[in-house]
């Protein structure tokens, strides 16, 4: 059987031994019979421990085979192969985990008629009732929050880009590195505070809700615009400059029409990132059990409050909070399919 | 259509860098003028200066005098946008829009300014440009198409005609051939030895024999050392520069013995 050859006697071959290509799925087959049956002998075989022994068995028993086989460097590529494969489902775990119990809890009660009722004259047991009044109040809401970060966060990333030199640029960057950190809760009370401070103690709005949350999105807009402007080649600009356009129209026409599907992407992000915040609306725009369009009068019914209330009631409030939850995932990847949609219509054209 | 600048004791600072030193020079109307010397000796930052350009780099400044046509361009009522909307500048990487098809990258200087454009006044500006820079007939079934699907010297003509579809006075080129093949060095040669009917031209060239073929007089850049300005060494034309300079480092240049 040729053995690896030392690295003087092979400096002329280009060829080597090679392990055919089902090796590492004979390996990790192998691995899993061999990790099973010690288990069950040992009476230790849960699904956990099996798939724990498997990887553990499979990175010896192929690198060393790759190691008699093919020899050492192939052998170390074999094992950091599998170290990242193993690394890849682990964090797999939870994520599939995660959507599987969310899907398989929430549709217990989801439905047309879930999406389509509020809870006005639902009590005690019965099972009706759904969340039409929180998708309207976390559509309201969120939208609101974009309309007001997205203005501020654009410009202060264009101000950072294209104009900003010196401390005030540095500052405004320390500031929002400090705002990205900013608990939620602690966005709530601000927005909580400087209501009251305005309106009096009893007001509560969409509008309330939606500045809590801005406070926390209005950072990550800015960090990712400015990603995205940053990544427009200085040569656009000078192209354009070199043209006689002035300097706002090429930042409006060439700087900003080029990253567009960044930005997008960016904000996509942002609102992502705000939309199942639970504790700042808990304390801001409370709960209802009808629709609520005005954002600037009353309470107003969102999805992540909806699901925590709910959940608290205990009984067939439990099945309410998981279709709920299942509701917001939904909306999130809906919204990132319309913001997939926008930027690759707007992406820079390549290709011929 | 075409001026002539008389730049007088021109020093160009990068911060309290001086990377170029008393600069006088003429550039006469339809004609090319070559711009050589080795790297570093400032000759993009000489040329980014005739269109005002050196001032989107933070820091950057001149001292002395560009006279275009009796109109000194750093007169504190002068516009840097008029200006370089007369003075047009191609750079050494073609840089099409990546967002515009072919025919919107040509007339991007009408597009980007906000300028309202009737559809026939658009297609003859699109055809004039592209046949003033040898492209027409390679793209005239495909303006639609994105300014990015073309070649590297295709990208580049784009770039020319891009520029002269705002009719200029003046056309600054920096290297614009350095990263191209020969053949379509050769066809912007050529589209060269055209334009200057119309245009004053100033290109930087790193090519001798580039210089020697296309320019109609010839300035010598050099250095002294890192960290020292450049400086204009001389000026002639090109016949007289390539075959009898008068001073020593010039030759010694041109043939090669250094740079
Ligand atoms: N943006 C800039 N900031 C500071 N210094 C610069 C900048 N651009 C060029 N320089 C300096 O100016 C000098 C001339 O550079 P450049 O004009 O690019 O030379 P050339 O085009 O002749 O190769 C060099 O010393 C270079 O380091
Ligand atoms: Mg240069």
């Amino acid at each position: 059987m040729p053995v690896a050859t030392a690295p003087a006697s092979s400096a002329l071959t280009l060829t080597g031994n090679r392990l055919p290509r089902w090796a590492p799925w004979a390996s990790v087959a192998g691995s899993a019979l061999v990790a099973w049956g010690v288990l069950v002998l040992t009476g230790e075989h849960t699904a956990t421990t099996v798939a724990a022994l498997t990887a553990l068995l499979h990175a010896v028993a192929l690198t060393s085979v790759s190691r008699y086989v093919e020899g050492p460097r192939r052998a170390t590529d074999r094992l950091a192969t599998t170290l990242v494969t193993v690394a890849f489902l682990l964090a797999l775990v939870p994520l599939v985990s995660l959507l599987w119990t969310v899907v398989s809890r929430g549709a217990v009660l989801f439905s047309g008629t879930f999406l389509t009722t509020d809870m006005v004259g639902v009590f005690g047991d019965m099972t009706s009732g759904g969340v039409a009044h929180a998708i309207v109040g976390t559509l309201m809401v969120t939208l609101t929050a974009t309309l007001i970060s997205v203005p501020i966060g654009l410009l202060t990333a264009i101000y950072l880009v294209e104009y900003g030199r010196g401390p005030l640029a540095k500052g405004i960057t320390f500031f929002v590195d400090v705002m990205t950190g900013i608990p939620s809760i602690v966005a709530g009370l601000f927005a909580f505070a400087l209501f009251t401070l305005l309106m009096g103690p009893a007001y509560r709005s969409g509008l309330m809700g939606a500045v809590a949350l801005a406070v926390l999105m209005t950072p990550v807009v800015i960090r990712s615009v400015e990603e995205m402007l940053r990544l427009v080649p200085n040569e656009l600009r000078e192209a354009s400059y070199a043209l006689g356009v002035p300097k706002w129209l090429t930042i409006l026409k060439v700087v900003l029409r080029t990253s567009v599907a960044g930005i997008v992407t960016g904000v996509m992000l942002a609102i992502a990132r705000v939309i199942g915040e639970t504790a700042p609306l808990l304390i801001t725009v409370g709960m209802i059990t009808r629709t609520n369009w005005d954002v600037f009068e009353g309470r107003m019914a969102t999805l992540p409050v909806f699901a925590y209330s709910q959940y608290q009631q205990g009984g067939v409030g439990v099945d309410r909070a998981w279709a709920a939850a299942l509701t917001l995932i939904l909306i999130v990847m809906l919204l990132n399919l319309v913001a997939r949609g926008i930027s690759r219509a707007f992406r820079p054209k390549t290709g011929r | 259509m075409s001026k002539r600048i008389d730049v007088e004791n021109l020093d160009v600072y990068y911060g309290d860098f001086l990377a170029v030193e008393g600069v006088s020079m003429a550039i006469e109307p339809r004609s090319v003028t070559a711009l050589i010397g080795p790297s570093g000796c400032g000759k993009s930052t000489f040329l980014r200066t005739l269109n005002r350009m050196h001032e989107v780099i933070p820091g950057a400044r001149v001292e002395g005098r560009a006279v275009m046509d009796g109109q000194d361009l750093y007169a504190p009522e002068v516009d840097p946008v008029q200006v370089r909307r007369q003075v047009g500048m191609v750079f050494q990487r073609p840089n099409p829009f990546p967002t515009m098809s072919i025919a919107d990258n040509v007339l991007a200087g009408v597009r980007l300014n906000n300028k309202r454009i009737s559809k026939g006044d658009a297609a003859d500006t699109v055809e004039r440009s592209l046949r003033g820079a040898n492209l027409w007939n390679e793209v005239k079934d495909r303006l639609d198409k994105p300014g990015s699907s073309l070649s590297g010297g295709q990208q580049q003509r784009l770039c020319i005609a891009r520029a002269i579809a705002v009719e200029p006075q003046v056309l600054l080129m920096d290297e614009p051939c350095s990263a191209l093949d020969p053949i379509s060095t050769l066809a912007i040669e050529d589209l060269m030895s055209e334009l200057k009917n119309d245009y004053t031209i100033v290109i930087v060239t790193h090519n001798m024999q580039q210089a020697a073929r296309v320019s109609d007089r010839t300035a010598f850049f050099n250095i002294a050392g890192t960290g020292q300005p450049g400086k204009l060494i001389e000026m002639a034309d090109t016949p007289t520069m390539f075959s009898s300079p008068s001073v020593p480092a010039t030759e010694d240049y041109i043939s090669g013995r250094f740079g």
